[in-house]
Order: C-alpha cells, then sequence, then structure tokens
C-alpha cells in the first residue's frame, strides 16, 4: 500500500524529521486560507500516487494566497497519468540550496534493509542509480540491530555534505529507520531532503509504501489507503479475498494457485491469445468463490471466453467440478467456457462436467488452445 | 535417497490444534510420516488424532519429551515469526512454515537471525516437501508423486504439483520435491537445494520451478554453470505478468526492471539449462 506524501512526511514528523508547514485543501478556498495563515510563497502540490508530477502540471509556486487559490482550481481540475486530483498538500515553500536523497527500501537478496543517500536529490533516483550508481552511497542495516550511528556518519560523509550538517543528517536518518521499522514500510523515502538557504535540513517530498501482509498490526494507516489506484474489479475482488489483477485481453482466466495462474496467462499467450486478467481463487475452489470471481470477471465487458484451470490436490476434481457447476447456476452469462480439471478424481470431474455440456480439455496446452480458437470466433 | 526429509524425520507440529494444522496432520500420518509431537501453547496435556499425537506447552517440552528433529508450522501469520524463533532456539535442526502472509520486516529478522545458528528454514509460504514413500511435511498431496530420481525445487505450489503429476503420468519418479515457497525473502533459496540435489547419489536430475520477482533465478543459472553437474530443465512463470503488480505471491513482481521472466530464462538457458516454454514440455526436456 502507497501513502501519499501528505501522510508520508505528517509520518516522518513523528519521527522527529523536519518537514515544511502546511496542510492539505480539497477546494482551491480552502487552499487559499491555507496560504494565508502560512503567510509568504507556498508551494501547491498535487496528492496522487505516481511519479512526475511537476512535468504534468501538478505542483506549482504560489507568491501570495490569490494565486494559490488560483493553482489549486488549475491543480485540482487535473488527471494525472489516469489519476483524478482530489488533494493538493499546501506548503510553506523553502529556499533551496541543496538538495539531497536520502531513502531506505528492502534489499532482497541481501534480504536486509538499505539505506542509501545520494548528492544528486529531487531527481528520479532509479534514473541516477540507472546512470550513475556511483554517485548512490548504500549501506546495509542489521535488522536485529538497527541503524548505527556511523553508519549515518559513513553516509554523511559519502554524499559530501558539510560536516556542520551531520549531526542533524543522523538524526534525520535515524528518524527515518523508526519510521520504516515502525510502519513496517518497504519504502521510506525523503526526496529531496533539502538544505535551505539558512543552513536548515528539511524533507520536502517524501513517500512510503507499506508491506500489505504486515498492516494488521497498523490498523490506523488502512484508512489512508488510496483507492483511486486501484482498479473497480481489483476492490472487489480483495474483499472477497481473491488475488486478481487485470491484464486487458479477452480470456479470462480462473485459476488456483499464483504460480499456476501465471502460468496460464503466459500460455495463452503462447498459443496467440491474449489473457483478460491473472486470478487466484485458493485452494478449494469453493462454489461462492467461483461465483464471486465469476462476476469479477464478466464484469468486463470484453471477455469472450473464460479458460478455467484447476488441480485438484487435496481437493478432489469432482467436488471442484460440482462448486463449479454449482456457480454456474447463479451466475448467468452465455460466455463460453472451457474447463481444465487435472489431479485427484480428475476423470470423474471431467464426466461431471461433460454431462453438463461444458467444454473440457485433457491438458493445459488443448485447452489454452480451445480457449484461444473460442475468443477468435 | 532423498533430501532433507526421510523415514528418519521425527516431525513436530506447531499450531497442531488448529484447522489447517489439525487437516494436514492426519494427511502427513496418513502417508507415512512420523509426526511425534504437536505444539500450541496453552494445550499442553492433550492429545490429538485419536490419542496418538501428545500435544505440548512449547517446543522445546515437547523436542525433549519426543525427540523431534524436525518442524512444521501451520500458525496464523502474525504468529509465524515467534513460532519460527521458538523452533530454531529449540535446536531442532530443519523447520518448515507453511504460513501465507508472514510480514517482510518478520522475515528479515528471522533470517538474519537464523543465519547465526544451524538451522535451516524452508518457506514461509510454501507447499513443504515431499520425499514420495517416505515422508511428507507440508501439504503437497502425496498421491501425485513416486519415488524415483528426479529433484524438483519450486517457488510455486499448484504449479509443481502440476508438474509433480505430469512426471508421475509417465512413470518418471521423484527424489525430493522442495517448495522454497513464494516470498521475497525466504530460508532456503533456489542455490541451497540445488547444492543438496548436487549432493545427493540419488537424485540424477533436476528440475526448477521459478517465476518473476528477485534475481533468484539469476544467481542459481550462475551456480548451475559452475557447480551443477546434473542436468537441470527448468520453467519460469509469469512472462505476460505487468510490471509493479504483485501476482498472488508476495515476491512475484517485477520492479525497477528486475525479476523479469525474460532475464530469468536468458541467464538459465547460458548455463545450458533446458527451458521449458510451458510445464507440460518438463518432461521430454529430462
Amino acid at each position: 500500500m502507497k501513502l501519499h506524501e501528505y501522510y508520508s512526511k505528517k509520518r516522518f514528523a513523528e519521527y522527529g524529521i523536519p518537514i515544511p508547514k502546511g496542510e492539505i485543501a480539497e477546494s482551491p478556498q480552502e487552499a487559499q486560507k491555507i496560504a494565508k495563515k502560512l503567510a509568504g510563497p507556498v508551494v501547491i502540490k498535487s496528492q496522487v500516487l505516481v511519479g512526475g508530477r511537476g512535468k504534468a502540471g501538478g505542483i506549482k509556486l504560489a507568491q501570495d494566497p490569490k494565486e494559490a487559490f488560483q493553482h489549486a482550481k488549475d491543480i485540482l481540475k487535473l488527471t494525472i497519468k489516469d489519476l483524478p486530483v482530489r488533494k493538493v498538500l499546501v506548503d510553506q515553500a523553502a529556499d533551496i540550496k541543496d538538495e539531497i536523497y536520502l531513502g531506505i527500501t528492502n534489499d532482497r537478496s541481501a534480504r536486509k534493509p538499505v539505506i542509501m543517500a545520494s548528492a544528486e536529490g529531487g531527481v528520479d533516483i532509479e534514473e541516477v542509480a540507472h546512470k550513475t550508481p556511483e554517485k548512490i552511497i548504500k549501506c546495509h542495516i542489521d535488522p536485529l540491530l538497527g541503524l548505527q550511528s556511523y553508519q549515518s556518519r559513513d553516509l554523511a560523509a559519502g554524499i559530501d555534505l558539510s560536516r556542520d550538517h551531520w549531526r542533524v543528517f543522523g538524526k534525520i536518518a535515524q528518524g527515518l529507520w523508526q519510521a520504516y521499522i515502525g510502519s513496517d514500510a518497504t519504502l521510506a523515502e525523503i526526496n529531496p531532503l533539502v538544505v535551505t538557504g539558512e543552513g536548515e535540513l528539511l524533507a520536502v517530498d517524501g513517500k512510503m509504501v507499506l508491506d500489505d501482509n504486515a498492516l494488521f498490526r497498523h490498523p490506523d494507516l488502512e484508512k489512508f489507503r488510496d483507492l483511486d489506484i486501484d482498479k473497480k474489479t481489483e476492490i472487489k475482488a480483495r474483499e472477497y479475498g481473491l488475488s486478481f489483477i487485470q491484464l486487458g485481453g479477452n480470456i479470462g482466466c480462473m485459476v488456483n494457485g499464483a504460480g499456476l495462474a501465471m502460468t496460464t496467462m503466459d500460455i495463452i499467450k503462447l498459443f496467440g491469445g491474449e489473457p483478460a486478467n491473472f486470478l487466484d481463487i485458493g485452494g478449494g475452489a469453493s462454489s461462492e468463490k467461483v461465483a464471486a470471481a465469476l462476476e469479477i470477471i464478466l464484469s468486463d465487458s470484453n471477455i469472450k471466453v473464460i479458460l478455467f484451470n484447476i488441480f485438484g490436490g487435496i481437493t478432489r476434481c469432482d467436488l471442484v467440478a460440482k462448486g463449479i457447476l454449482e456457480a454456474l447456476k447463479h451466475v448467468k452469462t452465455d460466455v463460453s467456457m472451457v474447463v481444465r480439471l487435472e489431479g485427484t478424481n480428475a476423470a470423474e470431474g471431467r464426466q461431471l462436467l461433460k454431462d453438463a455440456s461444458m467444454e473440457t480439455a485433457d491438458t493445459l496446452a488443448e485447452a489454452a488452445k480451445m480457449a484461444v480458437a473460442a475468443a477468435k470466433e | 535417497m532423498s533430501i532433507l526429509v526421510n523415514k528418519k524425520t521425527r516431525l513436530l507440529v506447531q499450531g497442531i490444534t488448529g484447522k489447517e494444522g489439525l487437516f494436514h496432520t492426519e494427511k502427513m500420518i496418513n502417508y507415512g510420516t512420523r509426526v511425534v509431537a504437536g505444539v500450541t501453547p496453552g494445550k499442553g496435556g492433550e492429545w490429538v488424532m485419536n490419542g496418538k499425537v501428545p500435544v505440548f506447552d512449547s517446543v522445546k517440552i515437547a523436542k525433549n519429551a519426543t525427540g523431534a528433529n524436525t518442524s512444521v508450522i501451520f500458525v496464523p501469520a502474525r504468529f509465524a515469526a515467534d513460532a519460527i524463533f521458538e523452533a530454531a532456539d529449540s535446536g531442532v535442526e530443519l523447520i518448515i512454515c507453511i504460513t501465507e502472509g508472514v510480514p517482510v520486516h518478520d522475515m528479515m529478522r528471522v533470517r538474519n537471525y537464523l543465519d547465526q545458528k544451524d538451522v535451516r528454514l524452508i518457506g514461509p509460504n510454501c507447499p513443504g516437501l515431499l520425499t514420495p514413500s517416505e515422508a511428507k511435511v507440508g501439504i503437497i498431496p502425496g498421491n501425485i508423486a513416486i519415488p524415483g530420481n528426479i529433484g524438483v525445487v519450486s517457488r510455486s505450489g499448484t504449479l509443481t504439483y502440476e508438474i509433480l503429476f505430469a512426471l508421475k503420468n509417465l512413470q518418471l519418479g521423484v527424489s525430493t520435491c522442495v517448495g522454497i515457497g513464494g516470498d521475497p525473502i525466504n530460508g532456503t533459496n533456489f542455490i541451497d537445494t540445488l547444492m543438496l540435489f548436487q549432493e545427493d547419489p540419488d537424485t540424477e536430475k533436476i528440475v526448477m520451478i521459478g517465476e518473476i520477482g528477485g534475481t533468484d533465478e539469476e544467481q542459481a543459472a550462475e551456480y548451475i554453470s559452475d557447480h551443477v553437474t546434473k542436468p537441470v530443465a527448468a520453467f519460469i512463470a509469469g512472462r505476460t505478468a505487468p510490471p509493479g503488480k504483485r501476482m498472488g505471491h508476495a515476491g512475484a513482481i517485477v520492479q525497477g526492471g528486475t525479476g523479469l521472466a525474460e532475464d530469468k530464462i536468458k541467464a538459465l538457458k547460458k548455463a545450458r539449462v533446458k527451458v521449458a516454454k510451458h510445464p507440460e514440455e518438463i518432461p521430454s526436456l529430462l
């Protein structure tokens, strides 16, 4: 789950990281009021969960409250990379001298958190990593020990930060580490961390991505989920405990198991078709889950055919077949279906489906070919 | 012969009195696995499986009383890290965590702690292990594989069952099947398992089933070209997965241009691994 800039920075501030004064506005009037209160130039920043907000006209500097009103009005009308701007952050403008990058993320192959700093802040860090990797200083953190002070000093020295700032930089790095741990984040990032004309450090932009598997520890953060970035079908699937991702083709997939679900998409493509979705209905393939999954798949009007690919291991295939037939009683559709059942009691399961005049396939390759052919009819 | 689990395995089940724990304990016992104890804190002194398996309050007590050497974990995700730490501190040699949805920060702490100890973790978010005709530890259906000389290692569940079943239908048997799990941080990876298969005299061929996300397959490819002399066939799932989306498994995600199926396939081919276009091709590549 991604957190908006505003909530990320607020969270950072709770851990002692200095952030600009600012508030969130949902209308131009509110933005004007906030600008008046802050006095002096403000930055109006669209709160959408994509990169490149600035280039899209989603971040603007306003000299006075009247200009803040106008900019907020313009920005709130924008749609950036398909996402509507519903809120803007009105922040006191900072006097920027230098821009630094500071971030912590999980390093999957090292199995440890890694803290990274760069003197090239304020730009896309992945681009810096790609073009000039030597400009990023990295340091792995032992998750059992936490961030050590010497590591922050190494980073500060590594990016040639003036020694006057080392102590404050260390405090900010420690705060970021605590925010990352305390929120079960997979990414906690300040970009840019600004050195102001007055010689202070300030987190001007912030970003956090949280581990969905750890949200049970942070019930207070769930309400900050931005549903605009998920498709409606994906939100509905989440409510049913189904893992679903919409892809855009016309062959719906209903599969048990994530690896097998990916494989089913791949094999459809291999035989010249276009998969419409990734869907893992989990182990049992009960009629309730199948019915819910069918409704979600069929809500996409492009669907020409649905391919069921179920491996019955502990759940016997005859029971799976009964579940599918039961679900089809409740979901009315004339979309064609191809079912491929394999595993325990597969022959009995297939017979049940054949008796109900459903198309069945013996192998995955055969099922994929049948589905692709049906989609082209 | 086999790797990791066999007839000598003395298994302890953490979370044995839960729904999943009971269900799969019965399946494991029916398969012939020696389940010697169960653990559920607060339920010590009870018996399950018609009075055949004693339940203890802690892993340490259970291990001391029964000589268990392996523990399989069926507890909910929020308690999984604690269960793994407890098993590791009890002195068992092998821990298999079936639980899906363990927070990744928990797994970073678990993995870094376990690295200091002489204990191996398989999983989490995995189907466990199967050494056909000897022992089944976890949730892999026992009837879909027969004994033989093919070692199978996989990040997936049902996809692995598919391949085991396809092998069985051709009378091809398996030495051990290891489900290493679909999480970004796990206890045992491809390289660890390949090393064990390479050393196992009864494993003659290896099947490796990977998927998008991370670079474990690329590292395994390098390891194979340097150290593995046995033939390896592979399948990689997720060629059509869109970047930035988690495909069911927490670890199955293409991020910042890494974790792509094409890169993994390329690396494996370079290491002279035969890569199947779809899983049903696997048996013909062996």
